[in-house]
C-alpha cells in the first residue's frame, strides 16, 4: 500500500459502554491532573512549595476535630441541595431555582421563628416551621413547573430569576425584621431562648443535620432508583413523547417532581436557620445552589455517588480557603481551585465517552 | 413630576453592561452554544482590565506621565484577552470535548467571579503595592471622556451624549451584531449552525469554526460589558461582588429580546431603568419597599418569559440546538 | 463496461460502530452515466457505505479513489468538492428557513448574500426539471415530498455530478416516485451518475442499470439489472430463497370492535388532518390502512389511543355483548386499560414508544411498570419478558441490559412491536410495522399480527406498501387527504383501483 494523502490527524469514534472501573479511572486521573495544576498555581500566587500546599489544605479540612466537624456539616448542606435539585435534573428540568427555593425556605422557618417564638412551645414551633420551611420552598419550585408543564416555558431562566425575586423578597424582611433598627441586619433569632433551634445530640451542634442528611440521601436513592415515581421520572426525562404514549401525564410528574424539588431545597433554607446559622442573610445559601448542580452532575444524578462528589468539592473550598487565610489572600481563592477542577473533570468525561485514532496508529490504536 | 432627565442617563449607564452581555450571549447561542459563563466572563473580562490598567498606572506613576492611547488600549486588550480565554476555555470544552454546556457554563461563572473577586481582593497584596484600594481614576477619567458638547446642550446632551465611548461602542456593535446576523452569508450559516448542526454539517459548513468563533467573539463582546462597569459606571474603583447578577440579567435580555440584538438596545435601557428605578420613586423613610421595587427587571423577565412560551410562534423559539454538543458521526 | 474508468472506487472499506460491524472490507465501483441501484436487507450497511462516501463518516479502514486517484473525504464539504452529493432518508433542512436559504447554504459565493439571485436560479432548475417549489416557502411550512425536492434541487444547484438518493421513494406518491425517476433519467442522459438505495425490487427493476446487493455489511455480487430478476435479487440479499406469499387466514368470529364516526381532527396550525372519518375495525381481522403518507394515518392511530385532540366524532370500543364505549376524552392510561393497544412506529423509531437509553428490561417495563400496589417497581417479569422477547423475535442485541438505542433500527421495532403483543390487547394498533425491516423480519411480523387476529384481536394495520396492505389485510381503508376514499375487501382488491383511491381527492400529498 503506497502513502495516504492526507488522513485526518486525529480521528475519534463513540466508544461502547466502558468498564466502570476504566470510568473511575479515568475520573480519578483527571482530579490527580487537577490537583497538581492546583498545586502549582496556589504554589506560584504563594511561593510555598506545592506538597506544602497541600498538607495546608489537609490540615484546613482535618486539622482539627472542630474543621471536621464544620467539613461535616458543609458537605451534609451541599448534599442536601444536590439531593433537592437531582429529581428535577433526572428529568432534565434544569431546575438552576436552588439558590431561590432555599432563600424561601429559609425565610419561612425565619418568620416562624421571629413571630411565633415566644408564643409557641418547642414541640410545636419546631414541626410548623419545618412544614413553613418545605411548603415555602415547594411554591417556589412550583411557579416555573406549572409554566413549564403548561406552555414549556424555558425552566433554566425561569427558575434562575426566581433566585433574585427570592433574594429580594429576603432583603425585604430582613429590613422589616432587622435588629436594632437601623442596622440593616436580623442577628441571631432567638438568641436567648433558643426558641425553634434544632436540638443538640450527642453534645454536637451539627450532628442533626448530618443525620437528616444523611438518611435523606438513602431516602432519595431508593426514591428515585427503586419507585415507580422515580421510574416514571426517568421515562420522562429520556422522552416526553415516549412517557406520553405509555399515559404518563408528564405535566403532572412534572409538577410533582418540582414539588418534591423545591421541598427539600426549603428543608435546606431550614437546616440552614434552624439548624447551623440561626439567623436569615440574602446570601444564606451562598451560591451552594449553583455548586450543587455541579455536585449532582459529577455524580451522575446518582444520590450515593454525591456524597464523594460534594465531599470533593467542600474539601476543595475548606482546603483553599485555609491557604487563603494563612496566606492573607482573597477567600476567593477557593473558587479558582475549584473551577479549575471542575474543568479538568469535565474535560475528563470526553474520554470515558469517545475514543481517539492517531494517524499512523491503524484502528485499534487510541488515547485512554 | 418624574425626573427623566436625570432618569435616562443612568438608566442608560446601567443598560450598557448588560447590552454587551445580551450580544455577545445572543451571538453565542446562535450558533448553539447555551454559555451560562457569561456572568464569570464579564468578571473576567472586568478583572484583566482593571490588572493591566493597574500596572500600567503604576508603571507610570503620575496621570501626566499615561499616553491617552495606552491608558485605553491596554485596559481593552487585556479584558479582550481575558474574555478570549475564557471562551476558548467554554469552546474547548463544550465543542472539542462535547461536555455539558449547563454544567461547563456554571463552572465557569464559578471560576470566573472567583478569578475577580481573587485578583480584586489580592492585586494590592499580589503587586506588593502601598495603595489602600483599588482605584484608577486616571484610566477611568480617560474611559469616561464625553462628547465636549455634552455639557452645553442641555437635556439632550445629558440623555444623547453624556457617556464614554464604550457606550456607544456598545450600541454599535449590537447594530452590526444584528446586521450580519440577519443578512449575511456569515450570519446565515451561524444560524444554521445553531438550528441544525447536522444540516450546517452536511452542507460543508465548518461547525466547530462557527461555534469556536460565535462563543469567542460573543465572550469578547460580554467581557466589554464588565470592562465598561468597572471603568466607566463604577469610575474605576473595583469592589468585590459589586457586579453582582447583571451577568444573569443579561442572559435574561437574551430571551426578552428573542435573539435580536437591535432590540437589545432599547430593551437594555428598559432593563436598566427597572433596575435602578426604585432610586427614583419616593418611598419616604420605608427603605424596605426598596428592596421588592429591585426585583422589577427579573419580574419582568419572567413574565416575558411567560408570553412568549404562551404565543409560541417558531421564529421566536431558542435556536433548536441550544445547548446540545454535535458529534457527527453520532447515530 | 468494464473497461472504463470508474467515477469512484471503493476498496477494503471497513467501519464498524462499537462492537457493530457496519462494512467490512467492501469493494466497489461506480461509473459515470449509470444509475446504480444498492440492495441488501435493513442493517446490511449500504446507507453507511455511502456515508462514508459522502463525509458523513470517516471509515476505519480502505481507499477511496476518485477518477482513478486517491482521496481522503473528511466532511460533506470535501464530498461536494468531488461532486459527491447525498440526499438523505432523513432531510438535511433547517426547518425555520427557507428553501432558498437552504439551497444556498454552506456556498462561499463571492460577494454579497444574494437572496433574489438565488431564488431565480432556483426557480430555473424547478422549471428545467418540473419540480414544484416555492423557494421563498418556509421548510416547516412544506409536506415531505416537497422538502426532498429541496434537497434534491439543492445538490443540482451544486452542480454535483454523483447524486446519492437513500431511500428517496419511502415518502413518495407512485407519481411523485414516476417524477423523481424521470428526473433521474434526464441526469443519466446529462452523463451524471445516480446511485440509489432501496429495498423495493420493482423500483431497482424500474431504475437501475445496474444493481449491487450487500448483506450483513458485506458486498455479495453485482448485477446488471436487464439480465435479473426478484428472485435471484432477493436470492442475493437474503442468503437463501423466501416465499414471497404472505399468509392470510380467513377472520376468526368478526364482530364490531372499534366504531369510528365522523371523527375530524385539526393540526395545532388548523389544518384539517382527518375529515368526518368513520369506519369498523372488526376482532378477529386485521383493518388495512392505506394512504399516502401524511394522509391522516398517524392522527387517526393518535386519536384512537387517545394521544389526539378531536374536533368532532366518536370513537367507540364495542364489548363483546355490544355495549358501546366513548373514547374520546379518555386518558391514554384508561383506554391501555381497556384493552387498546398502540404499537405505533414512527419516523424516528425511538421518539415514541420506546426509551433509547434505557435497556430492554426497563422498556418492557414501560406498559407494566404500574401493575401491584407496591411503590416500587417489579423489575422481575419485565426482565424475563425481555429473554422471551429477544429469544421469540430473534432480537440482535448483545445483552439484556444493552440500551435500545445501540440495537439497528430492524431490531428496536421488534423489541417494541414484541412489547405490545405480549401485553394481550383486545385492539393492536401498528404504523409502519415493517419500515426498514429486512425481509425475514417483516414476515416475522406478518405471522404475528396474523397470530393476534386469530385470537381474536382487532389489528389495526396502518401499511405504506401497497402489495403487502392487499396481501395481509382483510379490509382496507383508504385514506387521502384526511377522507375516507373507499373501503375495501383485501381479497381479491386491484392494487390500480386502490392506489387511485390513494390520490383520487388529488393533491393529497400536499395536506402532509
Amino acid at each position: 500500500m503506497h502513502k495516504k494523502p492526507k488522513e485526518p490527524l486525529i480521528h475519534m469514534t463513540k466508544r461502547d459502554l466502558v468498564p466502570v472501573k476504566n470510568a473511575i479511572a479515568i475520573r480519578a486521573a483527571a482530579i490527580l491532573l487537577a490537583l497538581v495544576v492546583c498545586g502549582v498555581i496556589t504554589a506560584l500566587a504563594t511561593g510555598l512549595n506545592p506538597i506544602e500546599v497541600y498538607i495546608t489544605m489537609f490540615s484546613g479540612a482535618f486539622g482539627t476535630s472542630r474543621r471536621i466537624w464544620i467539613m461535616g456539616k458543609e458537605i451534609a448542606i451541599l448534599l442536601c441541595i444536590s439531593l433537592a435539585l437531582t429529581p428535577a435534573f433526572r428529568m432534565r428540568f434544569w431546575n438552576l431555582g436552588g439558590e431561590g427555593q432555599i432563600l424561601i425556605g429559609a425565610l419561612g422557618t425565619a418568620s416562624c421563628l421571629i413571630l411565633l417564638g415566644d408564643r409557641l412551645p418547642n414541640a410545636v414551633l419546631i414541626p410548623v416551621s419545618l412544614l413553613a420551611a418545605v411548603l415555602c420552598g415547594a411554591v417556589w419550585a412550583l411557579i416555573p413547573a406549572v409554566c413549564k408543564a403548561r406552555w414549556n416555558t424555558n425552566e433554566t431562566l425561569f427558575t434562575l430569576m426566581m433566585n433574585y425575586v427570592a433574594t429580594q423578597l429576603v432583603a425585604y424582611f430582613v429590613i422589616v425584621w432587622e435588629v436594632p433598627k437601623g442596622s440593616g441586619k436580623i442577628g441571631i433569632i432567638n438568641q436567648n431562648t433558643e426558641a425553634g433551634w434544632l436540638p443538640v445530640v450527642f453534645g454536637n451542634r451539627y450532628l442533626l443535620n448530618i443525620l437528616i442528611v444523611a438518611v435523606l440521601t438513602i431516602c432519595m436513592h431508593i426514591y428515585l432508583m427503586y419507585s415507580k415515581h422515580g421510574y416514571e421520572i426517568t421515562v420522562v426525562g429520556e422522552s416526553e413523547a415516549t412517557a406520553r404514549y405509555i399515559g404518563i401525564k408528564v405535566s403532572r410528574i412534572i409538577i410533582r417532581t418540582l414539588i418534591l424539588s423545591g421541598a427539600v431545597c426549603g428543608l435546606t433554607g431550614y437546616l440552614l436557620v434552624a439548624g447551623s446559622d440561626h439567623t436569615l442573610t440574602t446570601t444564606l445559601a451562598g451560591g451552594q445552589g449553583f455548586t450543587a448542580v455541579l455536585v449532582a452532575w459529577l455524580a451522575k444524578f446518582n444520590p450515593l455517588k454525591m456524597v464523594f462528589s460534594s465531599f470533593l468539592l467542600i474539601f476543595l473550598s475548606r482546603g483553599a480557603g485555609e491557604i487563603s487565610t494563612i496566606f492573607g489572600l482573597n477567600k476567593s481563592f477557593g473558587d479558582i481551585l475549584t473551577g479549575i477542577i471542575l474543568f479538568f473533570i469535565i474535560g475528563s468525561e470526553f474520554f470515558i465517552n469517545y475514543k481517539l485514532h492517531f494517524r499512523g496508529h491503524e484502528s485499534k490504536g487510541g488515547k485512554r | 413630576m418624574f425626573d427623566f432627565v436625570a432618569f435616562i442617563p443612568r438608566a442608560v449607564a446601567q443598560s450598557i453592561p448588560l447590552l454587551y452581555g445580551s450580544t455577545g450571549e445572543t451571538i453565542t447561542q446562535k450558533s448553539g452554544n447555551l454559555n451560562l459563563g457569561i456572568p464569570g466572563v464579564m468578571y473576567v473580562g472586568a478583572i484583566c482590565g482593571v490588572i493591566g490598567s493597574f500596572l500600567y498606572e503604576r508603571a507610570c506613576g503620575t496621570p501626566e506621565a499615561m499616553n491617552p492611547v495606552l491608558t485605553i488600549a491596554i485596559p481593552l486588550f487585556f479584558c479582550l484577552l481575558g474574555s478570549l480565554l475564557m471562551g476558548l476555555l467554554y469552546c474547548f470544552l463544550t465543542v472539542t470535548l462535547r461536555a455539558n454546556q449547563n454544567v461547563t457554563g456554571l463552572a465557569m461563572t464559578t471560576f470566573g467571579v472567583g478569578f475577580g473577586n481573587f485578583f480584586g481582593g489580592s492585586l494590592i497584596k499580589l503587586t506588593g503595592a502601598d495603595v489602600p484600594s483599588i482605584a484608577l481614576s486616571a484610566t477611568s477619567n480617560a474611559f469616561r471622556r464625553t462628547f465636549p458638547f455634552a455639557a452645553t446642550t442641555g437635556w439632550v446632551g445629558k440623555i444623547f451624549f453624556s457617556y464614554g465611548f464604550l457606550a456607544y461602542a456598545a450600541i454599535i456593535i449590537a447594530l452590526i451584531a444584528a446586521h450580519i446576523i440577519r443578512k449575511t452569508r456569515t450570519g446565515l450559516h451561524l444560524r444554521a449552525v445553531g438550528e441544525s448542526p447536522a444540516t450546517a454539517d452536511a452542507a460543508g459548513i465548518n461547525i466547530t469554526a462557527y461555534k469556536y468563533a460565535a462563543t469567542c467573539i460573543g465572550c469578547m463582546i460580554a467581557g466589554l460589558g464588565g470592562l465598561y462597569y468597572v471603568m466607566d459606571y463604577a469610575c474605576g474603583v473595583w469592589s468585590n461582588d459589586a457586579f453582582g447578577d447583571r451577568g444573569w440579567l443579561a442572559i435574561a435580555l437574551v430571551i426578552f429580546t428573542i435573539w435580536r440584538p437591535d432590540v437589545g438596545i432599547l430593551a437594555s435601557i428598559l432593563f436598566g431603568g427597572l433596575y435602578i428605578l426604585y432610586l427614583f420613586i419616593p418611598t419616604g423613610m420605608n427603605l424596605a419597599v426598596k428592596e421588592l421595587y429591585k426585583m422589577l427587571p427579573y419580574i419582568v423577565t419572567i413574565v416575558v418569559l411567560i408570553i412568549t412560551s404562551m404565543r409560541n410562534k417558531r421564529e421566536n423559539q431558542p435556536p433548536a440546538s441550544l445547548g446540545l454538543s454535535y458529534f457527527r458521526e453520532e447515530r | 463496461m468494464a473497461e472504463r474508468v470508474p467515477a469512484v472506487s471503493l476498496r477494503g472499506i471497513t467501519k464498524t460502530f462499537g462492537s457493530t460491524v457496519a462494512n467490512k472490507n467492501v469493494d466497489l465501483d461506480i461509473y459515470r452515466g449509470e444509475i446504480l441501484a444498492l440492495l441488501g436487507e435493513n442493517g446490511s450497511g449500504k446507507t453507511t457505505l455511502l456515508n462514508m462516501l459522502s463525509g458523513i463518516y470517516y471509515p476505519d479502514a480502505g481507499q477511496i479513489f476518485i477518477d482513478g486517484q486517491e482521496v481522503t473525504i473528511r466532511s460533506p464539504k470535501e464530498a461536494f468538492d468531488y461532486g459527491i452529493g447525498m440526499i438523505h432518508q432523513h432531510f438535511k433542512l433547517v426547518d425555520v428557513m427557507t428553501a432558498t436559504e437552504n439551497i444556498i447554504l454552506g456556498l462561499k459565493d463571492k460577494g454579497k448574500l444574494d437572496l433574489k439571485g438565488a431564488s431565480a436560479k432556483i426557480r430555473e432548475i424547478c422549471e428545467k426539471y418540473g419540480f414544484q417549489i416555492d423557494p421563498d416557502q418556509k421548510i416547516y411550512e412544506m409536506s415531505v415530498s416537497q422538502k426532498q425536492t429541496v434537497e434534491i434541487v439543492k445538490v443540482l444547484y451544486r452542480g454535483a455530478d454523483i447524486l446519492i438518493l437513500d431511500e428517496p421513494t419511502a415518502v413518495l406518491t407512485p407519481q411523485e416516485t414516476d417524477k423523481l425517476f424521470a428526473v433521474l433519467r434526464n441526469m443519466r442522459e446529462a452523463g451524471k451518475t445516480v446511485v440509489i438505495i432501496t429495498h423495493k425490487l420493482h423500483e431497482v427493476q424500474d431504475i437501475s442499470d445496474r444493481v449491487v446487493v450487500f448483506r450483513k455489511g458485506e458486498y455479495i455480487g453485482q448485477m446488471i439489472t436487464k439480465e435479473t430478476n426478484p428472485q435471484k435479487m432477493t436470492d442475493m440479499m437474503v442468503g437463501h430463497a423466501v416465499t414471497l406469499n404472505i399468509e392470510r387466514p380467513d377472520p376468526v368470529d368478526p364482530k364490531p370492535r372499534i366504531q369510528i364516526e365522523g371523527l375530524t381532527v385539526r393540526s395545532e396550525e388548523g389544518i384539517v388532518k382527518l375529515d368526518d372519518v368513520s369506519f369498523t375495525a372488526n376482532s378477529g381481522e386485521i383493518l388495512g390502512i392505506a394512504g399516502i403518507s401524511g394522509s391522516g394515518q398517524k392522527e387517526l392511530l393518535e386519536a384512537v389511543a387517545g394521544l389526539q385532540k378531536v374536533e368532532a366524532g366518536h370513537v367507540y370500543y364495542v364489548e363483546d355483548d355490544g355495549t358501546k364505549e366513548e373514547l374520546i376524552g379518555k386518558d391514554p392510561l384508561e383506554i391501555q386499560k381497556m384493552g387498546v393497544a398502540l404499537s405505533f412506529v414512527p419516523e424516528d423509531r425511538l421518539g415514541m414508544g420506546l426509551v433509547g437509553n434505557m435497556d430492554l428490561s426497563d422498556n418492557m417495563m414501560l406498559r407494566s411498570f404500574r401493575e401491584g400496589h407496591s411503590v416500587f417497581t417489579d423489575r422481575k417479569h419485565p426482565h424475563d419478558l425481555a429473554e422471551h422477547v429477544r429469544e421469540e423475535l430473534e432480537v440482535n442485541t448483545p445483552g439484556l441490559s444493552t440500551p435500545v438505542r445501540r440495537l439497528s433500527g430492524g431490531n428496536v421495532q421488534k423489541v417494541l412491536v414484541g412489547r405490545e403483543i405480549a401485553s394481550a390487547p383486545k385492539v393492536l394498533l401498528t404504523a409502519y410495522a415493517v419500515r426498514g425491516l429486512d425481509i425475514n423480519s417483516s414476515y416475522m411480523i406478518y405471522s404475528l399480527l396474523n397470530k393476534q387476529k386469530q385470537s381474536g384481536v382487532a389489528v389495526i394495520y396502518v401499511g405504506e406498501d401497497l402489495d403487502v396492505l392487499l396481501e395481509l389485510a382483510d379490509r382496507i381503508v383508504v385514506l387521502c387527504g384526511g377522507k375516507v376514499s373507499g373501503i375495501v375487501e383485501g381479497r381479491g382488491a386491484d392494487k390500480n383501483e386502490v392506489g387511485l383511491m390513494m390520490t383520487k381527492l388529488g393533491g393529497g400529498s400536499d395536506l402532509a
